[in-house]
């Protein structure tokens, strides 16, 4: 599928004049004001930005772990309230229970989801995913005892086994060593590319934006930071890793990005 | 196999054997070597110092003791009853014995003073459950209480009634400060309303506690023949013992990783699975923290309870002893001083291995 052909999808997210501020010592301090984004159905999207300019604040307001000081998002045009599972997150500390088994921290969600499922149902949904994410071996091993690239297989599996509408990830691989970051891209765009959820992933990673997404959003520095530009990855789907860093296209976003990034 | 077994060791907490099992299979000689002289050859050569300097202390309280008796009788009854004096304390007459620390040889003979009248003891009521085994049998038969034996307990006895108090004692607390706990943690208004009287309540000393929960058993108890005294220390080392439980529990609860709470809001976990699937397993290790203190603190504060309430148990045993002045009543006092640390120290160490077993975050 062309990525432009994604645009003309019915609207899944939309964030209309987001502020943000949280308290401080000398009064307010706005981390977002009039910040405006649309996503579409099936589109990935990432968002890139310097350290500290609120991307991560921006994702938990989606995910309704934190409060949004004006404005609203609506998800399918509705008004979100709260955090639910049709808006999956998974979390750059893959935040695991570690008491549980794999398969007990994927089930638990699954659970909330699919409590009208029999419990027979339930479980090959969780081995479902945890097979496709490469722990088919692992399954019974508690959390604990999981590597970190592991454990945000897990995270990944968990995610996607609550057929949420919206994915949101966080930095999901930014505490992971290159090679084990690389496997789990292709795992995240292997399984995605099978559900096609809509998927907001912030990332400080410009390659990984770029290899991963059908645009990318770059924020601008905070205070006060919003959307600053645009890229529209054009690079058709499926993407092989070696072709598409060889694409004189990518070269072409690589440098666009890295050139907003540097201001 | 071996790293196995290595691993066993260490895990109970003897770690420091470690190097002497290598240095058996002839593994890294030289550093292994080394390590045996820390970790086992140089402990060992410290208890002996410890004997050493306990010896000349005892020795050197014992000749003053010994010195001003002598003195004493002389001023009192003259030089002939001196010397006879003397005469007697050299022959280690038990009646004229100075009353000073004892030595480390005194203390072994009081360790053993103690064990034979533990077996004196037992045999006597062997003989006596023998011989009324036939009389209660029909007692009971005809709905009779059936004859007790009403003899004096012996050490081991009052280590086991101790043990039995500290064990209530314990629960009690756990039953009492565990589930407190979760709720002061989850509810932060419950945590600021109430934190003034936990503040008060917790530096409280035991004696207080025993004073207050008497004066309450007598009221309530008045009417019952049950144990008294052993309601009476049970509970009152359940009170003194909870606060670190309950205090570690709400800071457990209070404080769970705000990612896991995360995670349960975006599964929408009901209340019941995030506070018994989710908050309650992230703060097990909390818990047994505060248990393990909890624990210690029982025992040491019962020894001083019994001693008190005058209720059967190592404390009022030590009581007694030095009460009784008798010639080797100090050895056993010292006896029972060590019988106490140790216990104390198992205590802990099975808490510890419990703590292990069930923290997550360290495997
Ligand atoms: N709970 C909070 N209270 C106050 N300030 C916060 C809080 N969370 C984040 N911030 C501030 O908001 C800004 C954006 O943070 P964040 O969204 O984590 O940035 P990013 O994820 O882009 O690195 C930072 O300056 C941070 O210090
Ligand atoms: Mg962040």
């Amino acid at each position: 599928m062309m990525s432009n052909a994604i645009l003309d999808n019915k609207i899944m997210l939309e964030c209309m004049d987001i502020k943000k501020s949280y308290p401080s010592p000398d009064g307010e301090f706005v981390v977002l004001e009039d910040f405006q984004l649309k996503i579409h159905e099936k589109e990935f999207v990432s968002i890139i930005g310097h350290s500290g300019c609120g991307k991560s604040t921006l994702l938990t307001m989606v995910a309704g772990l934190n409060d949004i000081t004006d404005g609203k998002i609506l998800l399918e045009s509705r008004k979100i309230r709260g955090a639910g599972p049709d808006r999956a997150v998974v979390f750059q500390s893959p935040s695991l229970f570690p008491w549980m088994t794999a398969l007990e921290n994927v089930m638990i969600g699954v659970k909330q989801v699919f409590s009208h499922g029999t419990k027979k149902q339930r479980e090959d949904i969780c081995k479902y995913y945890l097979t496709k994410v490469g722990l088919g071996n692992s399954m019974h091993k508690k959390a604990r005892s999981l590597s970190q690239g592991m454990k945000q297989r897990v995270g990944i599996a968990r995610a996607f086994s609550l057929k949420p509408k919206v994915l949101l990830l966080d930095e999901p691989f930014g505490m992971l060593d290159s090679m084990t970051r690389v496997e789990l891209q292709d795992v995240l765009i292997d399984v995605w590319s099978k559900e096609q959820i809509t998927a907001i992933m912030v990332t400080h990673d410009v390659d990984e934006a770029i290899f991963l997404s059908d645009r990318v959003i770059m924020m601008t520095g905070g205070p006060y930071a919003k959307v600053g530009d645009v890229a529209h990855i054009n690079i058709e789907r499926p993407r092989n890793r070696t072709t598409t860093i060889e694409d004189p296209r990518f070269y072409k976003y690589r440098q666009h990005l890295l050139e907003f990034l540097d201001h | 196999m071996d790293s196995k077994f290595i691993k066993t060791i260490k895990w109970l907490g003897l770690g420091f054997l470690e190097p002497l099992i290598n240095l058996f299979q002839g593994k890294e000689t030289d550093k292994n070597v080394r390590l045996v002289l820390r970790q086992i050859i140089a402990p060992v050569l410290s208890v002996f110092i410890f004997l050493g300097v306990c010896n000349f202390g005892a020795s050197y309280l014992y000749n003053i003791e010994k010195e001003r008796k002598i003195e004493k009788t002389r001023a009192d009854q003259g030089g002939a009853a001196a010397e006879e004096m003397e005469r007697c304390i050299d022959s280690g007459e038990a009646s004229c014995k100075p009353n000073s620390l004892p030595s480390p040889g005194d203390v072994k003979e009081g360790a053993k003073a103690l064990w034979a009248d533990h077996k004196k003891i037992s045999e006597s009521k062997k003989a006596f459950k023998n011989k009324t085994a036939k009389i209660n049998a029909q007692r009971k038969a005809s709905g009779l209480e059936p004859i007790k034996y009403t003899g004096r307990p012996s050490f081991v006895d009052q280590i086991k009634t101790s043990l039995k108090t500290v064990f209530a004692g314990f629960l009690l607390a756990a039953f009492l400060a565990i589930p407190a706990g979760i709720v002061l943690g989850l509810s932060e208004t419950l945590r600021s309303s109430l934190n003034w009287i936990i503040q008060i309540l917790k530096p409280v000393s035991p004696v207080v506690w025993l004073l207050l929960v008497s004066m309450v058993i007598k009221t309530v108890l008045a009417n019952s023949d049950s144990d008294k005294s052993f309601i009476i220390s049970f509970i009152s080392v359940g009170f003194c013992s909870m606060w670190a439980t309950l205090v570690n529990t709400t800071m457990g609860v209070s404080s769970v990783d705000k990612d896991f709470l995360n995670v349960s809001k975006v599964l929408r976990l009901g209340v019941f699975s995030n506070v018994f699937k989710v908050i309650l397993p992230a703060s097990i290790p909390m818990i047994f923290t505060g248990l393990r203190i909890t624990l210690s603190v029982s025992w040491m504060v019962l020894i001083a309870i019994e001693l008190l309430a005058q209720s059967p148990g190592l404390g009022s045993f030590v009581w007694e002893e030095f009460q009784n002045g008798a010639s080797n009543s100090n050895a056993k006092i010292i006896v029972a001083m060590f019988v106490i640390g140790f216990i104390g120290f198992m205590l802990d160490r099975i808490m510890m291995i419990i703590q292990k077993l069930v923290s997550f975050d360290n495997n």
